[in-house]
């Protein structure tokens, strides 16, 4: 009896593609802003339909697959069952390939709901939903029929994830069809920007944040060959996140026309979501206790401890700006973008990274990767490149903030707006050549997966015999 | 501000949901042993048998090597 291991192999492998596809959208969008010119009058490649393309890509696609499978890797060997439903998950695989192709046809073509993060018009939100519900089937029923009485706390994590994308996807796409191309929103103005964010900041929270966490608690431990720091303390971030990420949604929607205190509950909660996200942290962190040394010679535990530093930045910076003083600076910055892209680069990026380099040799019947060395490379690369785009866009962001609020003794605006994008175009060159630093890494990762690929076998591992110690 | 009619509740019962399981799985004895489950996915063996490369096929996969993983 064999682990299901080719749905996770589609998976691995297609993160890997998507990654850099996406990415070469991001450089191509950045430059665009840095050189205009490279829009060309073309409406398909206009910067104003390829940003949600690049987004969609990296966040549905790239990270989405990576969420497949390393949900679909870790479910089954915590739980010591194959996949229920393997037919299920062929289904979700081809499906969500699909959801992806048709984004990257409706996008450029301007079809759009604009609702950011859920641009996609409503046949393929249908299919989104189909594809998820189907997720939750494989997910759940292999948890259902496991043979370790023990839920490993990383599919908690993958779990909560799951139910609550699909609780917002239907929610906040919910929509009137008029044409097979174009919806209505079934909510209007502040109405639709307040279910906007509610989803908004819970696709961060949930996508991007309890899904990853769960890869974090399985591969950081793997790969340091140390427990946890604190099982205990998981389990308590665990429920402590879910609680409080709820709240959050209008930190982005302050001094709008949004309630007043409907923005200081979004205000506080995003205040009180500093503990737990910064004990998952610590948690991971600490996991390298007596393993320190392990970090001098492992790149890929370099990409998963980095990545919680940045996990750690990210979640005070974030916090920070929803303090409604810090935000009337911030908000429609480029230090929002650089916020973004420091936890997007910094920890998505890393820690999919680090999962992915240990997955793939482990698919294709490796000891290691084609390249340990080409690892180390990308990972500096990268980390160079993520550094100097988020430093470019705090500068530039601030810069903004200053510039736009600043008034003379009379009452007028100091600065004519194109006066501030004077002085934040040098950092738009600075974000360019970030981004194609990070996506020169992508682009390395992508050559040794294939020659891993080509110098391995695809095969799937066998299901221990003994259930694992009594947990 | 009507959508809060809709969103404050949706939210109350995702809370609620999150309750119920965790008391479930509380009273069904998943927290119980705060310990061994840290240690059981190290437990776990996920590296590939050597890759057979003999000319005739013949070898028996030796025992792999003590664990030590460094960027693998």
């Amino acid at each position: 009896m064999t682990y299901n291991y080719k749905v996770v192999r589609q998976f691995a492998v297609m993160t890997v593609v998507w990654g850099l596809v996406g990415m070469l959208v991001g450089v191509w969008i950045a430059a665009q802003l840095a050189w205009p010119q490279l829009n060309f009058d073309i409406p398909w490649i206009t910067y104003s339909r390829l940003r949600p393309l690049h987004t969609n890509a990296v966040i549905f696609a790239f990270g989405g697959s990576a969420l497949f499978a390393t949900s679909y890797f870790v479910v089954q060997r915590t739980c010591q069952v194959p996949l229920f439903a393997p037919k299920l998950a062929a289904f979700t695989f081809w499906g969500w390939q699909l959801v992806i192709v048709s984004a990257a046809i409706t996008l450029p073509l301007g079809l759009s709901t604009t609702k950011e993060y859920a641009e996609l018009e409503w046949p393929i939100d249908v299919l989104i939903a189909l594809v998820w519900v189907a997720y939750a089937i494989v997910f759940f029923g292999t948890i259902a029929k496991r043979k370790t009485p023990h839920i490993y706390v990383a599919n908690w994590f993958f779990g909560a994830y799951v139910i609550t994308i699909a609780v917002l996807h239907i929610v906040n796409s919910a929509a009137l069809p008029v044409t097979w191309t174009k919806s209505y929103s079934a909510y209007a103005g502040v109405q639709d920007a307040m279910v906007q964010w509610w989803y908004g900041h819970n696709a961060v929270g949930f996508f991007l944040t309890a899904g990853f966490l769960g890869m974090m608690y399985y591969f950081i431990p793997k790969q340091a060959q140390r427990p946890i720091y604190s099982y205990r303390l998981s389990i308590v971030h665990f429920w402590a996140l879910i609680f409080t990420y709820m709240w959050a949604g209008p930190h982005h929607l302050h001094y709008t026309a949004l309630p007043d205190w409907a923005q200081s509950i979004g205000m506080v909660f995003s205040l009180i979501l500093l503990a737990p996200s910064w004990g998952g942290m610590i948690n991971g962190i600490m996991t390298l206790s007596g393993a320190w040394h392990k970090l001098r010679e492992d790149p890929i535990l370099k990409f998963l401890v980095v990545s919680l530093s940045f996990y750690g930045m990210s979640t005070f910076e974030g916090p920070m700006m929803s303090i409604k003083t810090v935000n009337a600076l911030s908000h429609y910055t480029d230090w929002t973008v650089g916020h973004v892209h420091s936890g997007a680069l910094g920890w998505v990026g890393f820690i999919t990274m680090g999962s992915i380099y240990y997955l793939m040799p482990r698919l294709f019947g490796r000891a290691q990767m084609y390249s340990v060395r080409l690892i180390e490379v990308h990972f500096w690369v990268a980390t160079i490149g993520v550094v100097l785009y988020i430093a470019a866009m705090w500068i530039a962001g601030v810069t903004q903030g200053l510039m736009w609020r600043a008034t003379n003794p009379d009452g007028t605006l100091t600065y004519a707006f194109v006066e501030s994008l004077k002085a934040t175009y040098p950092y738009y060159y600075i974000r360019v050549l970030g981004g194609l630093l990070y996506l020169t890494g992508m682009a390395i990762m992508l050559y040794n997966c294939l020659m891993t690929i080509r110098t391995g076998k695809a095969a799937d591992a066998e299901i221990p015999k003994v259930a694992l110690a009594h947990a | 501000m009507e959508a809060l009619y809709l969103l404050i509740p949706l939210s109350l019962a995702i809370v609620v949901l999150a309750a119920w399981i965790f008391l479930r799985m509380s009273d069904s004895g998943q927290f119980d042993d705060m310990d061994a489950p840290a240690h059981s996915i190290l437990l776990d063996d996920d590296r590939p048998p050597p890759m057979d490369i003999t000319p005739k096929g013949g070898a028996v996969p030796k025992d792999p090597a003590p664990p030590d993983n460094a960027g693998r």
